[in-house]
């Protein structure tokens, strides 16, 4: 690690304040990605900005008959919350599968989509559930605009995210085939009814998350898994890497989907 | 006294200090006036140094020193060097590349040591180290085991087609006419993957040279502090043998990775010279684990197995290229040769075998001894081509074994590898096994599976190893550079507690216990009066260490002799005490009794006589402390039936084990709960190995699974709840426990039985790891799956 200064602030308002009073500065939430990043030598950030003393930035709430679930919300609490079992049972079971207990113990629902790793799973619901993304600048940003690619997204340098808000759709599920090392996900899908349709969102494939929208279609028409069966995944723009060959992850994508949709009931 | 003796079930001495956080490893230790050592590393798998500029390391805050290949060569220390001379099947030796401590012109692996920097602090070395101007001329890398011997790179300038040794054993003429006269041969090509061993406890050292004494000291993670004191004496040249101590403190696992001389425990000790006399510690991080801590495995075979009619082995063919990576490290000659062709026989009586290995160099991390260490190597490619042959005559796997068992009356047994099994009933061990795994109602289950989707399997193993290493003289005839006895010394107290001093050291096996054990059986001392002690030249006889599932069979042994003097000693004493003949003294159950009488003094008592000499035998030493050596007279050989049971998810490829049986003829058994605990390690790096784990390059030599997020350890939750039998032993010759050593046999024999059971499942057989992605291709090019259909 190399040497920074090191803030906490208690708001989220003190917060923003340093951010923007220094462009070199980082955010930190549970750590999970950047400290490692900050341990290989891999960052060099002037300041980093703690966030975890920010109770504004916490918690999980029944809002418009969604939740709205605060960017500094651990995983393994979103995965043991009753609220986020009673409303959006998938968005607590996709917790439930996040690396280990260590992970899901410090890890937050901001950090993981502000990184927007690739192979991150909550990406695939934000996405799935058409969620909105708030942030300290006022905006309340849609999924669809929110992840732009491979670790980006339509945050500004010196904005936070501050919670997600997420429709209750009728009825979703995700299915994930892990890497069997990371458990990170080789291919994760989210399918969703929601009131505005057919969404599935698929992680993992992909250098960034994206809708499955022949298969959003096909579902569309038959809710079943033999529509899945009759859609071609291309795996022309698809990751290829040790872990998985492009034909191999769009296979899994059908499966992984299918999968959801039997969850999903 | 027996409930804590030998066959006792007696939790391990250690269990409380390690589950508690109460270990003691080397980088616990900081010494007064420490400074830090960070190693800046070549970036490049193949690269000529051109220049190394250290002016701007120098001047970064808190640098003591910083040393490379120049100044090795200036202080005119050594090369490290491989221990065992294998020589080419036309008589010349093995060409050993030179390794210096710090690179000296050229670079041959990413991760090559090429200065080290010293420092105040951790963080100051890192900062210096990254200041270091290091100026490469990158060269083009061989990777590639396969290409290496026709590549036009040279790993080293000197070794032409990058060949090692070309190395071979067994009667070729013999097996050529059996093949000739075959009524049908089984051929295959295996890969067997590069593992990268992962002790929990990274490496670490701390260099000490005290200028008044003008003595040195080496606080590291070694299995066998001896040898490294040896070699780094006598080869590197830091400080003579009887002014150097090692000290290895508890060591947090091995596999093989902490027997080897690396450079860096070399260079931290010689640096805390060159900076007058300050202590130099190193801590491996783990990335730096991944890329120098030895690997294990890496051959590419071609083997065959020659058939008669009825399905009995007639001969067998095995060619091997092994990887030796970029530089020979201390064993790696005798892993892919004396300790892999000379199991190519197998639980069987194939009457000729022959093997070819060559040896190659390529520009990656060294390989060496891993759990098991040759032996996995050679009992997945003979488990894996029988059953193949099983399929291709359209037998049962389980028949043709039975057919080709060397039978029990047959021992002790020659086999046409040079060695000879002392003992041994194969046929026993296998059907209790496929008892206990319910072989025969296997199809029951498989459909089953079949209704819910999936593809069931079983896949049966029968491995033998050599343990127990070795009888000195015969390592010696086939070029090993040491002898490989063992030592102990049994030292007694005043008020008759117990000091054992080992030679071998543990680094998780729980010697502390079954040493314990062992003592508290042969002298009738309360268990908890025997304290073990190990890892420290100053302290223990000199040993040679703990590998090779060596240390009950050799260093147990070595405790045995050194009892059977005290108690020698002890009856002299009591035949005085009890004015009684020395020939009428019996010893049982700690009391020395007048045959035929309840006249006896207990060994406490002949104990404190010796020590307080009062009343005394003439001419008798006094005192309670005796030595012993013990050089085996053969191996062990330790061997076993694994069944494997999976179930194959045919959407995915993913292999679930179900059930896994492990029957093992361990020989005499001292623990019988530490030994079932060694087999389940075993058998979850034998599983990592055949799904998990698997060491992948890019083209130019760069590591791409150089992190536990890329390189898939095995978790619990991979593993089924193991059903493992250890007590249908045929106790071993070599040693008078009649134990043969159990640390590796999980890892020799589980790879054959997963990959068995999986071709089972799906009618082909997947290369390891046998990933889900593997499998599921392998799924859709399935002969026998395309049938079913
Ligand atoms: C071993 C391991 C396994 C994992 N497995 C999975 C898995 O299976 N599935 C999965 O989805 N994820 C997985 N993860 C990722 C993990 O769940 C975290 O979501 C991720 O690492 C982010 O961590 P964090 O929340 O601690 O954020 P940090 O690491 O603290 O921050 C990550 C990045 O986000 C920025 N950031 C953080 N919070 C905010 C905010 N509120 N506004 C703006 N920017 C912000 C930071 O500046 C930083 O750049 C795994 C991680 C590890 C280490």
């Amino acid at each position: 690690m190399y040497a920074f200064e090191y803030f906490r602030p208690t708001t989220l308002a003190e917060a923003a304040q340093l951010l923007a009073s220094n462009p070199e500065a980082k955010l930190l939430a549970g750590g999970q990605t950047y400290i490692p990043t900050l341990k290989q030598r891999l960052a060099k950030p002037s300041a980093v900005i703690d966030l975890g003393r920010i109770a504004e930035l916490r918690g999980i709430h029944e809002e418009a008959g969604g939740l709205t679930i605060g960017a500094m919300t651990r995983h393994a609490e979103v995965a043991s919350s009753p609220l986020v079992k009673r409303v959006i049972p998938a968005l607590a079971a996709l917790a439930e599968g996040i690396g280990d207990p260590q992970v899901r113990n410090r890890g937050t629902l901001g950090g993981s989509i502000a990184n927007n790793d690739p192979a991150a799973d909550y990406p695939a619901a934000v996405l799935g559930l058409g969620a909105t993304v708030r942030t300290s600048k006022g905006r309340a940003i849609a999924a669809d605009d929110f992840f732009t690619g491979m670790f980006e997204t339509a945050l500004e340098p010196d904005e936070i995210v501050t919670a997600v808000h997420f429709p209750k759709p009728e009825k979703a599920a995700y299915a994930k085939f892990p890497n069997p090392a990371s458990r990170y996900a080789i291919v994760g899908v989210f399918v969703a009814k929601t009131a505005s349709g057919v969404r599935v969102a698929v992680t993992g494939a992909a250098p960034c998350v994206f809708r499955a929208t022949a298969i959003e279609q096909a579902l569309e028409q038959v809710w079943s898994e033999a529509s899945i069966d009759g859609v071609t995944i291309d795996p022309t723009n698809l990751n290829s890497d040790i872990h998985a060959q492009a034909d191999y992850r769009a296979h899994l994508v059908k499966v992984m989907a299918k999968r959801a949709l039997r969850a999903a009931g | 006294m027996a409930e804590k003796g030998i066959g006792a079930r007696v939790p391990r001495k250690e269990d409380l200090r390690f589950i508690t956080g109460r270990g003691h490893y080397t980088d616990d230790i900081n010494l007064p006036g420490q400074a830090y050592a960070v190693f800046v590393r070549s970036p490049h798998a193949h690269a000529r140094i051109k220049r190394i500029d250290k002016a701007s390391a120098l001047s970064m805050p808190g640098v003591l020193a910083v040393l490379d290949g120049q100044d090795v060569a200036a202080d005119k220390l050594g090369n490290l060097v491989c221990g065992w001379l294998v020589k080419s099947k036309d008589g010349s030796p093995m060409k050993m590349g030179k390794h210096p401590l710090l690179a000296q012109e050229k670079v041959r692996y990413v991760g090559d040591r090429v200065a080290v920097v010293v420092a105040e602090t951790y963080h100051q070395a890192k900062d210096a180290a990254e200041k270091l101007v290091v100026e490469y001329e990158e060269l083009p890398a061989v990777v590639d085991l396969a290409k290496a011997h026709d590549s036009s790179v040279l790993v080293h300038d000197e070794i032409p087609n990058n060949l090692c040794y070309d190395w071979e054993l067994g009667d070729k003429a013999a097996v050529d006419a059996a093949f000739a006269k075959a009524h049908h041969v089984t051929r295959a090509e295996f890969v067997n993957n590069r593992l990268v061993p992962n002790a929990l406890e990274p490496r670490a050292a701390i260099g000490h040279w005290d200028p008044g004494q003008d003595a040195y000291t080496l606080h590291m993670t070694s299995q066998n502090p001896h040898v490294h004191r040896l070699v780094i004496s006598a080869f590197i040249g830091i400080a003579p043998e009887h002014k150097l101590r090692v000290v290895a403190p508890d060591v947090g696992g091995g596999f093989g990775s902490k027997i080897f001389i690396y450079g860096e425990e070399c260079v931290v000790l010689w640096a805390s010279k060159k900076i007058g006399g300050r202590p130099v510690k190193w801590t491996a991080e783990r990335s730096e684990s991944f890329i120098t801590d030895a690997h294990g495995r890496d051959h590419v075979t071609t083997a065959e197995l020659a058939l008669d009619a009825e399905g009995r082995f007639l001969a067998l063919r095995v060619n091997t290229k092994a990887n030796l990576g970029a530089y020979m490290s201390t064993f790696s000659s005798c892993i892919p040769t004396y300790l892999y062709a000379t199991l190519l026989a197998g639980q069987y009586k194939t009457p000729a075998i022959y093997c070819n290995v060559r040896a190659y160099y390529t520009n990656t991390v060294p390989v060496d001894a891993y759990r098991g260490a040759g032996r996995p190597e050679a009992s997945f490619l003979l488990e894996t081509l029988v059953d193949q042959a099983a399929i291709e005559m359209r037998m049962d796997p389980a028949d043709i074994r039975r057919k080709n068992f060397i039978p029990k009356d047959a021992f002790p047994y020659q086999t046409p590898v040079a060695l000879v099994y002392d003992t041994g009933d194969y046929a026993t061990v296998f059907e209790e096994a496929l008892r206990i795994a319910d072989y025969n109602g296997f199809p029951a289950r498989r459909a089953e599976s079949e209704k819910r989707g999936k593809l069931r399997g079983i896949g049966l193993s029968c491995y033998i190893e050599a343990c127990g290493i070795a009888p000195s003289a015969v390592v010696g005839s086939l070029g090993a550079g040491v002898g490989l006895w063992e030592s102990a010394k049994v030292r007694f107290t005043h008020t008759g507690k117990v000091q054992v001093l080992t030679g071998t050291h543990t680094h998780g096996q729980g010697h502390e216990t079954t040493f314990a054990q062992l003592v508290a059986d042969k002298l009738g001392v309360p268990f908890e009066d025997v304290e073990v002690i190990h890892g420290d030249t100053d302290k223990t006889p000199v040993g040679m260490g703990t590998y090779g599932s060596r240390s009950l069979a050799v260093g147990g042994e070595a405790i045995v002799k050194a009892c059977e003097k005290i108690i020698a000693k002890g009856k002299k004493i009591a035949a005085h005490l009890l004015e009684a003949s020395e020939a009428d003294i019996e010893f049982k159950d700690g009391k020395f009794t007048v045959a035929g009488t309840d006249r006896s003094k207990t060994i406490g008592e002949v104990v404190f006589a010796a020590y307080v000499p009062h009343n005394y035998p003439a001419g008798l030493e006094p005192g309670m402390e005796e030595t012993a050596f013990f050089d085996p007279p053969n191996f062990t050989f330790p061997a076993g039936t694994y069944v494997c049971e999976v179930e194959v998810d045919p959407q995915t490829g993913e292999v679930d084990i179900v059930r896994f049986v492990a029957v093992d003829d361990f020989g005499n058994v001292v623990n019988p709960m530490i030994v079932e605990g060694q087999v389940h390690g075993g058998l979850v790096q034998g599983i990592g190995q055949a799904l998990l784990e698997g060491v992948r390059y890019d083209d130019s030599g760069q590591l791409l699974t150089g992190s536990y997020m890329d390189y898939c350890m095995p978790r619990a939750s991979d593993v089924p709840f193991f059903e493992v039998v250890t007590s249908r032993g045929t106790p071993a010759v070599a040693n008078s426990l009649g134990v043969k050593g159990c640390g590796e046999a999980g890892a020799i024999g589980a790879p054959a039985a997963v990959i068995n059971a999986i071709r089972n499942a799906i009618g082909v057989r997947v290369e390891m790891p046998a990933t889900p992605e593997r499998v599921w291709r392998a799924i859709q090019q399935s002969p026998m799956l395309k049938a079913a259909e």
